[in-house]
């Protein structure tokens, strides 16, 4: 014993082993104990109420809801309703974070200074205080729903938010949405294998480039083959409020501005510090090759900046996420808000609690595993 | 999160039959209470709480002590209050809470008997000239998250066939605010806190309450399960408060009834010894109670009756001699 005591290695590995049991030891503890109290006080415990009735509403939902169907569902609108704010959240947030961090390194002294002010004054103030301003902005500044302005044929604004119309045929419509984004990525994928084609063999097909618009026809067939449905559904103000058509709420839309400004601060200046971390000699022999700013900024000074910027941004991408649980406070039922109810409704707080760690781990975890993926994608192979 | 882990590392057996014993070494009662519901429990221009909720904090504080002065009060939104009586940061949970089944049984919490006798309306801007509940299909409703008012809606609306669109937020404040800017049609919750609210509004007279009632809500004081001696203290307290309006006793005349020979008022007094002893308080702690506080009635018509803002008739609230349901088992 004290033979093996006295290897190194082996002490290593005993010093490890009681380490880890002594952690899982006190879970285990912690764990136990909450059972027994929570049982001594008559909570009851378990994820049996998934099953029951949830019996209230929810304000808004990608899928089809009602009070009587079960908590389960509600929660699963809950997560959609986080995930519908934080996907179109974070693309919003980093294109308009590349934008705005490009202007800062922008020669034109007025953009530059804007955009100074922008970051400066957006990064500093809370982000609570911002959603409160814009939910108050829009539900204040805009005019009550009798009196809704028609911004476009059909399309109304006022403090229940922007109604537009919609096609009545909603999955054929999303199909083709989803088609075309897909034909959007294979067109810039044709784009640079033509790219590639010419570099190498020096030949300019004129087809080639003809043909690469072909890919937009996907979205039209799929379109025209799930039955070509022109039908579209118009708001039209009915008794308290508009009925058909969709409605972009103010609860939705404050929060969706607040998280992308906000965000977008901090984007920015991610942008500006992978851009400036690039050598000046980078742009220097590009300029002195002859490319142009554009293309310098595209083909050398980006790509190269990439894998200084990308993994701050993944931090970025996951506080939006995070951040999209302030919603509570604006009245927006994400998966905070609407795991909130359930737990004043059941009394189960320490289920509701480790369900909202769980959902937000797993929606962490899975962006950083693409984050990281794409960073390994396009970093810059070093030699 | 905080809550949770007190849960957690809490050893088992602290609740039991300690509740009274742990008030009186820490020399204070800790009282739940809302964020802020005029009449019920509410900071005034002083910042001292006051309301109906705040006055069975105290008369609980005279029981025990002898003195009002002596609760803490805990100011909990809706959504933390069940955590904060379970995990004992509160002695009481006075704030006016609604009874329910899956509350009483499945929370680890005791509902006493109601403090006050409510149901949920609706109220509505005067022009939009809404005159029914009936008449609100499709309309926006603004209601607080966590509260039973988000149920009873969705029950009301399902069962008159309407379109419901909720908007639900955590804090009062920001309900009342969406619902005044004109963000929702109509704002539920409970008859007097309905009342409440629009006694604070610039222009209370340009909205009105709706007549429909869609739920009982009984308003009851709640304790932790498991310590049954504290749940009879609390629960004969609020019985203490309506025996002595049902006795004629309040806190001007009661010292008058010092030679009274009726014998209920000889054993409510405590000069016939037993209502003390029997709940390991002092004798005379329902005369206290009287004499420093006042009756129901009293503590009534000053937080929410015609003597407050709020001008809410007692109706159900009545004792059962006047047609209420106000009735206290016998003081023996």
């Amino acid at each position: 014993m004290l033979k093996n005591f006295r290897d190194e290695k082996k002490r290593a590995l005993l010093i490890q082993v009681l380490g880890l049991f002594s952690v899982f030891a006190f879970i285990g503890y912690l764990f136990h104990n909450t059972q027994m109290n929570l049982a001594k006080l008559n909570i009851a415990t378990g994820f049996g109420f998934f099953e029951l009735e949830a019996g209230f509403d929810i304000g808004e939902s990608l899928i089809e809801y009602w009070s009587d169907d079960t908590y389960l569902k509600a929660l699963g609108v809950g997560i959609l309703n986080t995930l519908k704010v934080a996907i179109i959240g974070n693309i919003l947030a980093v294109v308009l974070g590349v934008l705005i961090g490009l202007g800062h390194l922008s020669d034109n002294w007025m953009l530059k200074k804007i955009c100074r002010v922008y970051i400066e004054t957006v990064r500093n103030i809370p982000l609570l205080l911002q959603l409160f301003l814009w939910y108050a902005l829009l539900t204040e500044g805009l005019p009550a729903v009798k009196e809704a302005i028609e911004i476009l044929p059909s399309v109304f604004l006022s403090n229940r938010g922007l109604n537009i119309p919609s096609p009545v045929d909603i999955t054929s419509f999303s199909v083709s949405l989803i088609v075309l984004i897909f034909s959007v990525i294979g067109y810039f994928l044709l784009d640079s294998k033509r790219d590639q084609l010419v570099n190498e063999t020096g030949v300019e097909s004129p087809l080639w480039e003809k043909l690469n618009f072909l890919v937009f026809l996907l979205p039209i067939i799929t379109w025209a083959l799930m039955g070509a449905s022109t039908e579209f559904s118009v708001p039209k103000l009915q008794g308290f409020n508009f009925t058909g058509g969709y409605n972009l709420t103010p609860e939705f839309a404050a929060l969706l501005f607040g998280l992308v400004i906000y965000t977008a601060a901090f984007n920015a200046e991610i942008t500006r510090a992978g851009i400036q971390s690039i050598p000046k000699g980078q742009w220097e022999a590009s300029h002195s090759l002859g490319l142009s700013k554009v293309d310098t900024i595209k083909r050398i000074i980006l790509p190269q900046s990439l894998r200084v910027i990308v993994p701050p941004l993944t931090s970025q991408v996951l506080n939006l996420t995070k951040n999209s649980s302030l919603a509570v406070a604006i009245g927006f039922p994400d998966f905070v808000a609407i795991t909130n109810t359930t737990m004043n409704q059941t009394g189960q707080a320490v289920e509701c609690v480790f369900l909202i760690m769980i959902v937000y781990l797993t929606f962490s975890l899975l962006t950083s595993l693409f984050m990281n993926w794409f960073n390994k994608r396009f970093a810059i192979v070093e030699r | 999160m905080k809550k949770l882990l007190i849960l957690a590392l809490l050893s088992t057996s602290i609740f039991a039959g300690k509740t009274l014993d742990a008030i009186k070494k820490r020399g204070s009662l800790k009282c739940g209470v809302s964020t802020g519901l005029p009449g019920f429990s509410y900071p005034d221009s002083k910042g001292n709480w006051v309301g109906i909720d705040v006055d069975f904090c105290k008369a609980l504080s005279i029981a025990i002590f002898g003195n009002g002065s002596r609760v803490k009060y805990v100011s909990l939104n809706a959504q933390q209050r069940f955590t904060a009586l379970q995990s004992g940061e509160i002695d009481v949970l006075s704030r006016n809470t609604t009874n329910t089944l899956s509350r009483d049984t499945s929370t680890g919490l005791n509902f006493t008997t109601p403090l006050y006798y409510d149901g949920q309306a609706f109220m509505v801007r005067k022009k939009s000239g809404i005159t029914s509940a009936k008449q609100l299909n499709g309309a926006s409703v603004c209601t607080q998250q966590g509260t039973t008012t988000e149920l009873n809606m969705s029950d009301y609306f399902r069962a008159n066939r309407m379109k419901l669109r909720p908007v639900v937020f955590e804090s009062n404040d920001e309900v009342v605010q969406s619902f005044v800017k004109g963000r929702c049609d109509a704002f539920t919750t409970d008859a007097s806190g309905l009342a409440a609210e629009r006694s604070k509004f610039k222009k209370p007279e340009d909205f009105v309450i709706l007549p429909e009632i869609i739920s009982k809500e009984p308003l009851a004081p709640a304790v932790r399960q498991g310590d049954d001696e504290w749940f009879d203290i609390v629960k004969w307290t609020m019985f203490a408060l309506i025996q002595a309006e049902e006795l004629g006793l309040n806190s001007k005349n009661v010292d008058t009834f010092k030679k009274s020979k009726d014998p209920r008022i000889k054993r409510f007094l405590g000069r016939t010894p037993g209502v003390g002893k029997s709940i390991n308080l002092d004798e005379k702690w329902a005369y206290n109670v009287v004499k420093k506080l006042g009756n129901y009635g009293e503590i009534y018509e000053a937080n929410i009756g015609m003597n407050s803002p709020l001008k809410l008739k007692r109706g159900l609230n009545s004792l059962w001699t006047n047609g209420g349901l106000m009735y206290s088992p016998p003081f023996r």
